[in-house]
């Protein structure tokens, strides 16, 4: 019974904050709104028992990404007025119509047709119930997904050379006198 | 009533679909970019219902990876948004049409 009151209020929160960060006018709301959405997820996470998970979702995406939305939003200056400028490019609706349309449609035929539930068996480490999920996690990702692991390392190094680049301003008369030196 | 993991498959589908939708309708590439989070995370909550219903925890290891791709595409996309802005204020997603050849 605790599991069903759970579920729902955490899917409330979710499905409340995921259709406010679309419906939102302000940036700052959307943001806002998109860390509640995050927040019921991490529950959701803790009911399924992958508790560091919870914990990572609260701290990097809530923590980190969701306060960089808001960095940036501030350094640009928020335009309270804007309207809720919908589908400028023509079709853009249509397409979003669609996809929601085909969404839906996709999510209710599986839902009929899926009675048994999945019943593949799994290919990779199984559960142990009795070790806490952090230990498993890192036999997971240090042993069978070392090799991804340090990819991601690699992203992530190119991800912040990028942003480096990409932010740099401009400045053409140190480039000019650089130039007519050399 | 009983939650199944049904139920999480399914709110992972509407996180997604919410996403996209909103990233399909806005036009601040500032809300697009968090659209995207939406339809990571709801991406996220699959995976570790499914890690849960096949009772590997493979799952819960990709969370990470995607965790990671997400932080990334934050860090580039809010580069890219911030220097389109310093170069003309207000613009929107619609505006970059003008890089059309």
């Amino acid at each position: 019974m605790i599991d069903l009151i759970v579920f729902l209020v955490a899917a409330a929160i979710c499905l409340v904050g995921a259709v406010g960060v679309v419906v939102a006018r302000n940036p700052v709301h959307s943001a806002l709104m998109l860390v509640m959405t995050l927040f019921g997820i991490a529950v959701h996470f803790v009911a399924q028992e992958a508790h560091f998970l919870a914990a990572v979702q609260v701290i990097v995406y809530a923590g980190a990404i969701v306060v960089m939305f808001l960095f940036v939003i501030m350094l640009l200056g928020v335009d309270v007025h804007t309207k809720l400028d919908l589908g400028g490019l023509k079709g853009q609706r249509v397409a979003a119509a669609a996809f929601g349309v085909v969404g839906l449609g996709v999510l209710v035929f599986l839902m009929t047709r899926v009675e048994d539930g999945i019943t593949s068996q799994p290919a990779g480490t199984p559960i142990d119930p009795n070790t806490p999920d952090i230990n498993q996690l890192a036999h997971s990702l240090f042993d069978q997904y070392v090799f991804a692991f340090e990819l991601t390392s690699v992203l992530l190094i190119i991800a912040v050379i990028g942003a480096v680049i990409l932010s740099r301003k401009p400045r053409p008369e140190l480039e000019e006198s650089q130039g007519g030196e050399s | 009533m009983e939650v199944t993991e049904g139920w999480y498959l399914v709110l992972g589908a509407l996180l997604f679909i919410i996403g996209g939708i909103g990233l399909l309708l806005r036009r601040n590439p500032l809300v697009m970019l968090m659209c995207v989070e939406l339809m990571l995370n709801g991406v996220n909550l699959t995976f570790v219902a499914f890690s849960r219903i096949l009772g590997d925890v493979a799952g819960q290891t990709v969370v990470f990876f995607v965790l990671v791709v997400a932080a990334a595409e934050v860090v580039v996309g809010l580069g890219i948004v911030v220097a389109i802005v310093r170069r003309s204020p207000g613009a929107t997603a619609d505006d970059l049409s003008v890089m059309k050849g």
